[in-house]
Protein backbone atom coordinates (compact mmCIF):
# COMPACT_ATOMS: atom_id res chain seq x y z
CA UNK A 1 0.00 0.00 0.00
CA UNK A 2 1.15 3.48 -0.84
CA UNK A 3 0.61 6.36 1.52
CA UNK A 4 -1.91 8.85 0.26
CA UNK A 5 -1.33 12.47 1.12
CA UNK A 6 -3.55 15.48 0.56
CA UNK A 7 -1.96 18.66 -0.81
CA UNK A 8 -3.74 21.99 -0.70
CA UNK A 9 -3.42 23.68 -4.07
CA UNK A 10 -5.84 26.65 -4.17
CA UNK A 11 -4.68 27.69 -7.58
CA UNK A 12 -6.94 29.40 -10.08
CA UNK A 13 -7.05 27.56 -13.37
CA UNK A 14 -7.11 30.83 -15.32
CA UNK A 15 -3.98 32.16 -13.60
CA UNK A 16 -1.61 31.43 -16.43
CA UNK A 17 -3.96 32.90 -19.03
CA UNK A 18 -4.42 36.02 -16.90
CA UNK A 19 -0.70 36.33 -16.37
CA UNK A 20 -0.02 36.26 -20.11
CA UNK A 21 -2.88 38.71 -20.62
CA UNK A 22 -1.17 41.13 -18.24
CA UNK A 23 2.02 40.88 -20.26
CA UNK A 24 0.20 41.59 -23.50
CA UNK A 25 -1.54 44.52 -21.87
CA UNK A 26 1.71 46.00 -20.55
CA UNK A 27 3.44 45.64 -23.93
CA UNK A 28 0.55 47.22 -25.78
CA UNK A 29 0.31 50.06 -23.27
CA UNK A 30 4.02 50.80 -23.71
CA UNK A 31 3.47 50.99 -27.46
CA UNK A 32 0.56 53.38 -27.01
CA UNK A 33 -1.93 50.81 -28.25
CA UNK A 34 -5.35 50.76 -26.62
CA UNK A 35 -6.74 47.22 -26.80
CA UNK A 36 -10.44 46.46 -27.09
CA UNK A 37 -11.87 42.96 -26.74
CA UNK A 38 -14.94 43.02 -28.97
CA UNK A 39 -17.60 40.48 -28.05
CA UNK A 40 -21.07 39.62 -29.25
CA UNK A 41 -23.23 36.79 -30.56
CA UNK A 42 -22.95 35.76 -34.22
CA UNK A 43 -24.65 38.28 -36.49
CA UNK A 44 -24.77 41.27 -34.15
CA UNK A 45 -22.63 43.23 -36.59
CA UNK A 46 -19.22 43.08 -34.92
CA UNK A 47 -17.25 43.75 -38.11
CA UNK A 48 -19.74 46.38 -39.33
CA UNK A 49 -19.52 48.10 -35.96
CA UNK A 50 -15.72 48.13 -36.15
CA UNK A 51 -15.81 49.62 -39.63
CA UNK A 52 -18.16 52.37 -38.47
CA UNK A 53 -16.12 53.14 -35.37
CA UNK A 54 -12.89 53.25 -37.38
CA UNK A 55 -14.44 55.75 -39.81
CA UNK A 56 -14.94 58.10 -36.89
CA UNK A 57 -11.59 57.50 -35.22
CA UNK A 58 -9.53 60.34 -36.73
CA UNK A 59 -6.07 60.70 -35.28
CA UNK A 60 -5.77 57.14 -34.03
CA UNK A 61 -4.53 54.30 -36.20
CA UNK A 62 -6.81 51.25 -36.15
CA UNK A 63 -5.45 47.71 -35.97
CA UNK A 64 -7.71 44.65 -36.05
CA UNK A 65 -7.30 41.03 -35.03
CA UNK A 66 -10.17 38.99 -36.45
CA UNK A 67 -11.03 35.87 -34.52
CA UNK A 68 -13.09 33.40 -36.48
CA UNK A 69 -13.73 29.73 -36.15
CA UNK A 70 -13.03 29.45 -39.87
CA UNK A 71 -12.84 31.75 -42.90
CA UNK A 72 -11.27 35.15 -43.50
CA UNK A 73 -14.17 36.96 -45.14
CA UNK A 74 -14.20 39.73 -42.52
CA UNK A 75 -10.44 40.15 -42.75
CA UNK A 76 -10.54 40.61 -46.53
CA UNK A 77 -13.33 43.11 -46.08
CA UNK A 78 -11.29 45.15 -43.59
CA UNK A 79 -8.06 44.92 -45.60
CA UNK A 80 -9.91 46.26 -48.63
CA UNK A 81 -10.51 49.38 -46.57
CA UNK A 82 -6.80 49.65 -45.87
CA UNK A 83 -7.07 48.54 -42.25
CA UNK A 84 -4.17 46.51 -40.82
CA UNK A 85 -5.86 43.23 -40.02
CA UNK A 86 -4.51 39.95 -38.68
CA UNK A 87 -6.57 36.78 -38.97
CA UNK A 88 -6.83 34.10 -36.30
CA UNK A 89 -8.76 30.92 -37.06
CA UNK A 90 -9.49 28.85 -33.98
CA UNK A 91 -10.86 25.86 -35.93
CA UNK A 92 -13.58 25.04 -33.47
CA UNK A 93 -12.46 26.78 -30.31
CA UNK A 94 -15.15 28.99 -28.86
CA UNK A 95 -13.06 31.92 -27.65
CA UNK A 96 -9.71 33.65 -28.01
CA UNK A 97 -7.25 33.33 -25.16
CA UNK A 98 -4.22 35.28 -24.04
CA UNK A 99 -1.52 32.95 -25.48
CA UNK A 100 -3.17 33.21 -28.92
CA UNK A 101 -3.19 37.00 -28.75
CA UNK A 102 0.34 37.07 -27.34
CA UNK A 103 1.51 35.24 -30.48
CA UNK A 104 -0.67 37.24 -32.85
CA UNK A 105 0.54 40.67 -31.77
CA UNK A 106 4.10 39.63 -32.71
CA UNK A 107 2.89 39.60 -36.32
CA UNK A 108 1.58 43.14 -36.35
CA UNK A 109 3.71 46.22 -36.93
CA UNK A 110 2.52 48.77 -34.43
CA UNK A 111 4.18 51.72 -36.12
CA UNK A 112 1.83 54.35 -34.73
CA UNK A 113 -0.19 54.89 -31.60
CA UNK A 114 -3.72 53.68 -31.98
CA UNK A 115 -6.43 51.21 -31.11
CA UNK A 116 -6.23 47.43 -31.50
CA UNK A 117 -9.69 45.92 -31.91
CA UNK A 118 -9.73 42.21 -31.24
CA UNK A 119 -12.90 40.72 -32.65
CA UNK A 120 -13.61 37.70 -30.51
CA UNK A 121 -15.49 34.57 -31.59
CA UNK A 122 -19.25 35.11 -31.93
CA UNK A 123 -20.39 33.66 -28.64
CA UNK A 124 -21.74 35.23 -25.46
CA UNK A 125 -20.49 32.66 -23.00
CA UNK A 126 -16.83 31.67 -23.26
CA UNK A 127 -15.20 34.93 -24.45
CA UNK A 128 -16.47 36.71 -21.33
CA UNK A 129 -14.31 34.49 -19.12
CA UNK A 130 -10.95 34.91 -20.76
CA UNK A 131 -8.82 38.01 -20.54
CA UNK A 132 -6.79 38.50 -23.69
CA UNK A 133 -4.80 41.57 -22.69
CA UNK A 134 -7.52 44.11 -23.36
CA UNK A 135 -7.90 47.50 -21.74
CA UNK A 136 -11.67 47.29 -22.16
CA UNK A 137 -14.27 44.75 -23.15
CA UNK A 138 -16.83 46.01 -25.64
CA UNK A 139 -20.05 44.04 -25.80
CA UNK A 140 -22.23 44.40 -28.87
CA UNK A 141 -25.87 43.50 -28.43
CA UNK A 142 -28.76 44.16 -30.79
CA UNK A 143 -32.45 44.97 -30.61
CA UNK A 144 -33.11 41.93 -32.79
CA UNK A 145 -31.72 39.50 -30.21
CA UNK A 146 -34.45 40.38 -27.74
CA UNK A 147 -34.40 42.24 -24.46
CA UNK A 148 -33.72 39.21 -22.25
CA UNK A 149 -30.03 38.88 -23.13
CA UNK A 150 -28.62 40.45 -19.92
CA UNK A 151 -30.69 37.93 -17.96
CA UNK A 152 -29.53 34.98 -20.02
CA UNK A 153 -25.86 35.88 -20.40
CA UNK A 154 -25.16 37.86 -17.23
CA UNK A 155 -21.39 37.45 -17.21
CA UNK A 156 -20.93 39.07 -20.62
CA UNK A 157 -22.92 42.12 -19.48
CA UNK A 158 -21.33 42.23 -16.04
CA UNK A 159 -17.80 42.24 -17.44
CA UNK A 160 -18.41 44.76 -20.23
CA UNK A 161 -16.76 48.18 -20.03
CA UNK A 162 -18.86 49.55 -22.87
CA UNK A 163 -22.09 48.19 -24.35
CA UNK A 164 -23.29 48.88 -27.88
CA UNK A 165 -26.91 48.28 -28.88
CA UNK A 166 -26.85 47.85 -32.64
CA UNK A 167 -29.61 47.83 -35.27
CA UNK A 168 -31.71 50.48 -33.50
CA UNK A 169 -33.14 51.47 -36.89
CA UNK A 170 -35.22 48.26 -36.60
CA UNK A 171 -36.92 49.23 -33.32
CA UNK A 172 -40.22 50.22 -35.03
CA UNK A 173 -40.56 46.68 -36.39
CA UNK A 174 -39.74 44.82 -33.19
CA UNK A 175 -40.99 44.30 -29.66
CA UNK A 176 -37.68 45.19 -28.05
CA UNK A 177 -38.40 46.11 -24.42
CA UNK A 178 -35.66 48.63 -23.74
CA UNK A 179 -36.67 49.22 -20.10
CA UNK A 180 -36.44 45.52 -19.31
CA UNK A 181 -33.13 45.26 -21.15
CA UNK A 182 -31.66 48.25 -19.31
CA UNK A 183 -32.98 47.05 -15.94
CA UNK A 184 -30.94 43.89 -16.45
CA UNK A 185 -27.88 45.80 -17.64
CA UNK A 186 -27.99 48.15 -14.64
CA UNK A 187 -28.44 45.31 -12.14
CA UNK A 188 -25.27 43.72 -13.48
CA UNK A 189 -23.21 46.75 -14.32
CA UNK A 190 -24.26 50.02 -12.67
CA UNK A 191 -22.11 52.51 -14.54
CA UNK A 192 -21.31 50.94 -17.89
CA UNK A 193 -21.82 53.36 -20.79
CA UNK A 194 -24.46 52.15 -23.26
CA UNK A 195 -24.54 53.48 -26.82
CA UNK A 196 -27.33 52.96 -29.33
CA UNK A 197 -26.12 52.66 -32.90
CA UNK A 198 -27.22 51.58 -36.32
CA UNK A 199 -24.80 49.99 -38.74
CA UNK A 200 -27.38 50.70 -41.42
CA UNK A 201 -27.77 54.45 -40.93
CA UNK A 202 -24.42 55.11 -39.24
CA UNK A 203 -26.03 56.87 -36.28
CA UNK A 204 -24.40 56.74 -32.87
CA UNK A 205 -20.86 55.81 -33.91
CA UNK A 206 -19.40 59.30 -33.46
CA UNK A 207 -20.25 59.08 -29.78
CA UNK A 208 -18.73 55.60 -29.46
CA UNK A 209 -15.55 56.73 -31.22
CA UNK A 210 -15.32 59.77 -28.94
CA UNK A 211 -15.56 57.51 -25.88
CA UNK A 212 -12.80 55.26 -27.24
CA UNK A 213 -10.57 58.23 -28.12
CA UNK A 214 -10.90 59.65 -24.65
CA UNK A 215 -9.90 56.30 -23.12
CA UNK A 216 -7.13 55.67 -25.64
CA UNK A 217 -5.56 59.05 -24.97
CA UNK A 218 -5.43 58.31 -21.24
CA UNK A 219 -4.18 54.77 -21.70
CA UNK A 220 -3.15 52.92 -18.55
CA UNK A 221 -2.12 49.31 -18.09
CA UNK A 222 -4.90 47.14 -16.75
CA UNK A 223 -4.29 44.61 -14.07
CA UNK A 224 -5.85 41.36 -15.04
CA UNK A 225 -4.64 39.51 -12.02
CA UNK A 226 -8.08 39.40 -10.51
CA UNK A 227 -11.05 39.81 -12.76
CA UNK A 228 -13.68 39.96 -10.08
CA UNK A 229 -12.31 42.44 -7.65
CA UNK A 230 -15.59 43.95 -6.52
CA UNK A 231 -15.26 44.51 -2.85
CA UNK A 232 -18.50 43.22 -1.45
CA UNK A 233 -18.62 43.06 2.26
CA UNK A 234 -20.73 40.81 4.37
CA UNK A 235 -19.52 37.50 3.05
CA UNK A 236 -16.36 35.69 2.36
CA UNK A 237 -15.73 35.11 -1.26
CA UNK A 238 -13.96 31.95 -2.06
CA UNK A 239 -11.86 32.92 -5.05
CA UNK A 240 -8.57 31.20 -5.13
CA UNK A 241 -5.73 33.64 -5.12
CA UNK A 242 -2.52 33.37 -6.95
CA UNK A 243 0.58 31.62 -6.16
CA UNK A 244 3.12 33.93 -7.68
CA UNK A 245 6.03 31.67 -7.00
CA UNK A 246 5.53 29.69 -10.14
CA UNK A 247 7.65 30.43 -13.14
CA UNK A 248 6.17 31.21 -16.50
CA UNK A 249 7.35 29.68 -19.66
CA UNK A 250 5.15 31.19 -22.30
CA UNK A 251 7.88 32.95 -24.23
CA UNK B 1 -16.49 23.81 -25.54
CA UNK B 2 -13.14 24.86 -24.12
CA UNK B 3 -12.70 21.88 -21.85
CA UNK B 4 -9.65 20.61 -23.70
CA UNK B 5 -7.22 23.49 -23.02
CA UNK B 6 -8.65 23.93 -19.55
CA UNK B 7 -8.09 20.25 -18.77
CA UNK B 8 -4.49 20.57 -19.95
CA UNK B 9 -4.07 23.46 -17.54
CA UNK B 10 -5.56 21.45 -14.66
CA UNK B 11 -3.13 18.60 -15.32
CA UNK B 12 -0.21 21.02 -15.53
CA UNK B 13 -1.04 22.55 -12.15
CA UNK B 14 -1.64 19.17 -10.50
CA UNK B 15 1.60 17.70 -11.87
CA UNK B 16 3.56 20.71 -10.66
CA UNK B 17 2.21 20.38 -7.14
CA UNK B 18 2.76 16.62 -7.12
CA UNK B 19 6.37 17.09 -8.23
CA UNK B 20 6.97 19.78 -5.65
CA UNK B 21 5.81 17.29 -3.02
CA UNK B 22 7.98 14.51 -4.47
CA UNK B 23 4.90 12.35 -5.06
CA UNK B 24 4.89 9.46 -7.50
CA UNK B 25 1.37 9.96 -8.78
CA UNK B 26 -1.81 11.95 -8.38
CA UNK B 27 -4.79 9.93 -7.15
CA UNK B 28 -7.47 12.59 -7.22
CA UNK B 29 -8.00 16.25 -7.98
CA UNK B 30 -10.64 18.37 -6.30
CA UNK B 31 -11.96 21.25 -8.39
CA UNK B 32 -14.26 24.02 -7.24
CA UNK B 33 -16.33 25.17 -10.19
CA UNK B 34 -18.89 27.95 -10.14
CA UNK B 35 -21.73 27.53 -12.60
CA UNK B 36 -20.79 30.86 -14.20
CA UNK B 37 -17.37 29.54 -15.11
CA UNK B 38 -18.93 28.10 -18.27
CA UNK B 39 -17.07 24.90 -17.64
CA UNK B 40 -19.00 21.75 -18.45
CA UNK B 41 -17.90 19.39 -15.74
CA UNK B 42 -19.46 16.30 -17.21
CA UNK B 43 -17.00 16.02 -20.03
CA UNK B 44 -13.90 16.67 -18.02
CA UNK B 45 -13.12 13.14 -16.87
CA UNK B 46 -13.19 11.99 -20.49
CA UNK B 47 -10.74 14.68 -21.61
CA UNK B 48 -8.74 14.15 -18.50
CA UNK B 49 -8.24 10.43 -19.08
CA UNK B 50 -6.93 11.10 -22.58
CA UNK B 51 -4.73 14.10 -21.86
CA UNK B 52 -3.26 12.75 -18.63
CA UNK B 53 -1.90 9.59 -20.26
CA UNK B 54 1.77 9.26 -19.50
CA UNK B 55 1.74 11.97 -16.81
CA UNK B 56 1.65 11.70 -13.02
CA UNK B 57 -2.09 12.34 -13.32
CA UNK B 58 -2.83 9.22 -15.33
CA UNK B 59 -5.70 7.32 -13.71
CA UNK B 60 -6.58 10.11 -11.30
CA UNK B 61 -10.20 10.83 -10.43
CA UNK B 62 -11.50 14.36 -10.90
CA UNK B 63 -13.96 15.45 -8.22
CA UNK B 64 -15.95 18.58 -8.86
CA UNK B 65 -17.64 20.72 -6.26
CA UNK B 66 -20.20 22.86 -8.08
CA UNK B 67 -21.16 26.28 -6.77
CA UNK B 68 -24.48 27.89 -7.65
CA UNK B 69 -24.22 31.60 -8.48
CA UNK B 70 -25.66 33.97 -5.90
CA UNK B 71 -26.40 37.63 -6.15
CA UNK B 72 -26.80 40.11 -3.32
CA UNK B 73 -29.70 42.46 -2.67
CA UNK B 74 -28.60 46.09 -2.68
CA UNK B 75 -31.46 46.96 -0.29
CA UNK B 76 -31.49 44.26 2.38
CA UNK B 77 -28.21 42.45 1.78
CA UNK B 78 -29.82 39.05 1.23
CA UNK B 79 -27.72 36.60 -0.79
CA UNK B 80 -29.91 34.64 -3.17
CA UNK B 81 -30.04 32.46 -6.26
CA UNK B 82 -31.86 34.47 -8.86
CA UNK B 83 -34.88 33.45 -10.90
CA UNK B 84 -34.45 33.30 -14.64
CA UNK B 85 -35.20 36.71 -16.21
CA UNK B 86 -34.98 38.58 -12.91
CA UNK B 87 -32.39 40.08 -10.57
CA UNK B 88 -34.97 41.03 -7.93
CA UNK B 89 -34.61 39.98 -4.31
CA UNK B 90 -37.14 37.29 -3.29
CA UNK B 91 -37.25 38.73 0.25
CA UNK B 92 -37.75 42.47 -0.22
CA UNK B 93 -38.07 42.99 -3.99
CA UNK B 94 -34.89 45.10 -4.07
CA UNK B 95 -32.38 44.85 -6.87
CA UNK B 96 -29.68 42.23 -6.72
CA UNK B 97 -26.10 42.85 -7.77
CA UNK B 98 -23.42 40.37 -8.85
CA UNK B 99 -21.08 38.69 -6.39
CA UNK B 100 -18.13 36.37 -6.88
CA UNK B 101 -20.18 33.38 -5.72
CA UNK B 102 -20.59 31.11 -8.72
CA UNK B 103 -17.46 32.27 -10.54
CA UNK B 104 -15.03 30.00 -8.72
CA UNK B 105 -12.68 28.03 -10.88
CA UNK B 106 -9.76 26.59 -9.02
CA UNK B 107 -8.05 23.43 -7.87
CA UNK B 108 -8.66 23.15 -4.18
CA UNK B 109 -6.48 20.15 -3.44
CA UNK B 110 -4.99 16.98 -4.81
CA UNK B 111 -4.40 13.59 -3.25
CA UNK B 112 -1.07 12.04 -4.10
CA UNK B 113 0.80 8.83 -3.46
CA UNK B 114 4.22 9.20 -1.95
Amino acid sequence: MHDVKKINVMENIHDENDHIASHVNEDMTENGIFVMNVMGAPGVGKTTTLKNIIKNLEGLKPYVIEGDIESDIDTKDLRNLGITTFQINTFGACHLDAPLIHNSVQNIMFDEKGVLFIENIGNLVCPAEFSIGEHVKMLISTVTEGSDKPYKYPLAFENADIIIINKVDLIPYLDFDEDFFMKGVRALNKDVPVFKVSGKTGEGFKEVAAWIKEKAENIKATHHHHEHDHSHDGYEHSHAHHDHNHTHTHE
Amino acid sequence: MHEYPITEQIIKIAVKHAEDAGASRVKSIKLVVGDYSGFVGDSIQMYFDIISEGTKCEGAVVKIQHVKPKIKCTSCGELFERELLSFDCPKCGGQGEPTDIGKEFYIESIEVEE
